[in-house]
């Protein structure tokens, strides 16, 4: 008994419920004719596809900077890297490696004056953060129609310039960590274990920074500035350098997405991918100034779990293609529970 | 025949949480126009005992309690507060519950208006009546006279000072005609001591009106200057019921904790005039809020233990601050006959000096972290220690194992209780929280420590404890202390000399052997230069 509450205090009842109700669609699947494979692949390939991008919110938690709502920002530095990895005729494995080395030079200086931006507007960054994001999204909407990119495989084909909405990456570096060592059982199960590392690695970098001096500095300036200060630590700095890991996550986030998805979506794309993450990591236990590795696998699981499995259980449950409305309802409901779980701990 | 019978008398009143038992068996009487006073050491149960008074609803949710409550000789069980107003008792908390937009007025009468009917009210309803504005004025007034003290009672509580919104809390809780007994708690904290001298005085005014009252302070003093008896609780029991004039601060505090509180310990006797000056000020000048610092010139000599006293708002805590970098500030400092870069943390610490804030919870501890980290942080970031070099040094690796270690070894030395290394600082008492702050500071091993109010909110056991830390700390390792306290009779206990800031200056620098009169007239600035002892200007 004594053990069971000791479980429940450690996991948290939100995510006890959500897992439940994980496992009951995972149950339920078989009897409403959705196969058990499929769906476990989807759920792997789609925690693959999004942990980076929430083990991204991570830094910028953990020194008090608040929820990342402007990931696009990173998104847009990952966006900028894959075109022109593309525009370079780069593919395969040098193709994927180009766009990461591509954007990670446009990650650090929009996260280092995304960092110096965030550093005035102390204690309502995450209202800032989100028109950061937006505006972003917005001024690029122009910019990838006025860049000089030359591609044909990238460019409108009937204007001859500015980039199409959606890119594909047939042909550059579609699934090249997800067939990496991928494990194949029957037709329909498939583990991406390159994806898998890839994202693992990734948590392994965030854990181990958070191991190190400066990394240690960060957590104490997010749970108490004056502290820190006190301590000798200049506490600007760190929330910069906690933002520009921040967008750098976003920016490798969502290349490993693209390369998964098949697709470089432009334009509006980025516009909507902060709330998910946002929601995993809350869903995962995380407060608003406390997250660590386990909240943003564990959320991730849940969260894309979720989403994957109740619309295709629903939909063949009722026998109608709702599925959309379904994903909408389930992911949006998700994201408005994550946030009613914000939690600010007092001093 | 009705004098004979007390006003309020608790029996047998035995209340437990969870299992644990806070109070046993507690009985207490107060009579018409007695002034109880009720000590004890945080944590002796004096707060839950209040809180069973005035049926606060933790009491209802946690079980309620055993034993009788009654009033008049007629037994009572209040569901909640409303009931225990209703019933004539009032609190006034050591927070204020005051409406800052509103005037005294409106603050004093809230929800005790005096309302008239008008033509609206007719049509409306009773919502809408009219308040009677110098009414409720004249009887604001006339509570306020009571207290003894000039209120404006128009004016807006938010543009009061603090002793002041005190002040208009208890005139709030004795307007009411009905009020029997009055319950503070810690009325005097925030006080100034000329305010709190007022406030004691409006004491005695109140009780003679037949009010009785329930005072709890931890300034014996007062307890001793205003109360007819006093209570001493320990550990959920009453351990003595004395008159006050039967007693003195000695028996109060040693009941208090159970042991004899060595007050008035030798300072240390080793102390030498001729030592060589480790660190100079001067002119320093420290942009502190509410603590400004002007112009201060001092010499701190190798070893010592230096006290800096003075009263509040004086500028005694802008001067570590100051120094240490938390504040802007100006003039020189010189460690090692090295000037020190002012406004930088980072520069203090690394020329071999520590700081115990005053802040203790704002500035001094991790309250969401372990205590292993909050004990190691300062030394691992400002002076590279529990750190382990990984790839040529590119890599500073925390040692987690070095930190649990001297993280244990601090617990041990200074008897932290707490339930490891683990916890988290913010379930520590505020004494053990102190020894943590101590402790911190006490591993980057400095030349200078600078302590800000150790013993600010920390019971009498805890600030023997705490004091005796720093004088240990001094004694083996010969670490100069600078010690800034309110508590003038503290930095006497420990101190080699003792300056007094008054208006951002030193008024001047005395053997803690000078007696009580000296220190008091150098706070209020009443001596000039020459006449006294100053050796700090020039």
């Amino acid at each position: 008994m004594n053990r069971i509450r000791r479980f429940v205090d450690k996991a948290g009842w939100p995510r006890i419920i959500i897992g439940l109700l994980l496992l009951s669609l995972f149950i339920a699947a078989p009897s409403v004719g959705v196969r058990v494979d499929q769906s476990i692949t989807d759920t792997i390939v789609r925690f693959g596809m999004n942990g980076i991008l929430v083990l991204g919110m991570i830094p910028m938690v953990q020194t008090g900077c608040g929820l990342n709502f402007g990931l696009p920002l990173g998104i847009i530095a990952g966006l900028l890297g894959a075109t022109i990895s593309i525009e370079l005729g780069l593919t395969g494995v040098a193709g994927f490696a180009g766009a990461i080395g591509l954007a990670a030079p446009f990650a650090l200086l929009l996260g280092w004056g995304y960092g110096k931006l965030l550093n005035r507007v102390k204690g309502d960054e995450m209202m800032i953060a989100t028109y950061v994001g937006f505006s972003s999204v917005s001024f690029m909407c122009m910019m990838w129609m006025l860049l000089p990119y030359r591609s044909p495989k990238m460019i409108w084909g009937y204007g001859g310039s500015g980039l199409r909405t959606t890119i594909s990456l047939e042909g550059f570096w579609i699934h090249i960590l997800d067939n990496f060592l991928a494990i194949r059982i029957g037709r329909n199960f498939m583990f991406p274990t390159g994806m898998i590392l890839f994202v693992a690695f990734m948590a392994w970098i965030m854990w181990a920074f958070f191991h190190t001096k400066t990394g240690t500095a960060m957590t104490a300036v997010g749970s108490n500035p004056d502290y820190a200060r006190a301590a000798g630590i200049n506490v600007d700095k760190m929330r910069t350098i906690s933002v520009i890991m921040s967008t750098l996550y976003g920016a490798l986030g969502i290349l490993v997405y693209q390369q998964s998805f098949g697709f470089i979506q432009l334009y509006n794309g980025p516009f909507f991918m902060a709330l998910p993450a946002v929601a995993a990591i809350l869903i995962g236990g995380a407060s608003v100034n406390k997250a660590n590795i386990t909240n943003a696998v564990i959320g991730t699981i849940l969260f894309q779990g979720i989403l994957t499995m109740t619309p295709s259980v629903i939909n063949s449950a009722i026998q109608s293609d709702l599925s959309e409305v379904v994903r909408i309802i389930v992911s949006d409901g998700m994201i408005v529970y994550a946030l009613t779980r914000v939690t600010r701990k007092s001093r | 025949m009705n004098e004979q019978q007390p006003l309020l008398r608790m029996r047998d009143i035995t209340k437990e949480y969870f299992g644990n038992r806070v109070l046993a068996n507690v009985s207490l009487d107060v009579n018409r126009g007695e002034i109880l006073g009720l000590v004890g050491e945080n944590g002796a149960g004096k707060s839950t005992l209040m809180n069973i008074l005035f049926g606060m609803s933790v009491i209802a949710q946690t079980g309620g309690y055993a034993g009788k409550v009654s009033i008049d000789g007629e037994v009572v069980n209040f569901e909640n507060p409303f009931d225990a107003l209703k019933a004539g008792i009032g609190m006034v908390h050591q927070e204020f519950s005051l409406i800052p937009g509103f005037t005294a007025t409106e603050n004093i009468l809230l929800n005790g208006e005096i309302l008239h009917d008008n033509i609206v009210t007719k049509i409306f309803g009773p919502r809408l009546k009219t308040l009677d504005l110098p009414e409720m004025r004249a009887i604001a007034a006339k509570s306020i006279d009571l207290l003894g003290v000039e209120i404006n009672p128009d004016t807006l509580v938010a543009e009061m000072p603090v002793g002041h919104k005190q002040f208009t809390e208890l005139a709030r809780e004795i307007h009411r005609p009905e009020m029997k007994v009055l319950v503070l708690d810690e009325p005097t904290a925030v006080l100034t001591e000329s305010e709190a001298q007022v406030l004691l005085t409006s004491l005695r005014t109140l009780a003679a009106t037949g009010i009785a009252i329930i005072f709890i302070t931890h300034r014996l003093q007062e307890i001793l200057d205003v109360c007819d008896r006093i209570v001493i609780l320990r550990d959920g029991q009453v351990v003595k019921e004395v008159a006050a004039s039967d007693t003195d601060i000695g028996q109060v505090a040693e009941l208090m904790v159970g042991r004899s509180v060595s007050a008035n310990s030798a300072a240390t006797s080793d102390y030498n005039e001729n030592t060589e000056t480790i660190l100079s000020l001067d002119h320093l000048w420290v942009d502190m809020p509410g603590e400004t610092v002007r112009d201060v010139t001092l010499a701190i000599h190798k070893g010592e233990i230096f006290g800096i006293g003075g009263l509040a708002g004086q500028g005694k805590l802008g001067i570590p601050n100051g120094i240490m970098g938390l504040y802007a500030a100006g003039g020189t400092v010189t460690l090692h006959g090295k000037p020190i870069h002012l406004n930088d943390p980072a520069a203090a610490l690394a020329a071999g000096m520590a700081f115990v804030s005053e802040d203790r919870r704002g500035v001094g501890l991790l309250l969401e972290e372990a205590l292993d980290w909050n004990i190691a942080f300062t030394a691992m970031q400002s002076q590279n220690k529990f750190l382990q070099p990984l790839l040529g040094g590119l890599i500073q690796w925390r040692d987690d194992k070095a930190i649990q270690k001297v993280a244990q070894e601090y617990i041990k030395a200074l008897d932290i209780k707490c339930t490891g290394t683990d916890q988290r600082a913010q379930e520590l008492s505020g004494g053990n929280q102190q020894k943590i702050c101590l402790a911190k500071a006490f591993v980057v091993q400095p030349d200078v420590l600078f302590v800000s109010e150790p013993t600010r909110g920390i019971d009498v056991g805890a600030k023997a404890l705490v004091l005796e830390a720093l004088r240990t700390y001094n004694h083996k390792n010969g670490t100069t202390i600078i010690m800034v306290s309110s508590e003038l009779e503290e930095l006497r206990s420990i101190c080699d000399r003792i300056a007094i800031v008054d208006e951002g200056r030193i008024a001047g620098i005395l053997p803690p052997s000078a007696t009580a009169k000296e220190f008091g007239l150098l706070m209020i600035g009443k001596l000039t230069k020459e006449g006294t002892t100053v050796n700090s200007h020039e």
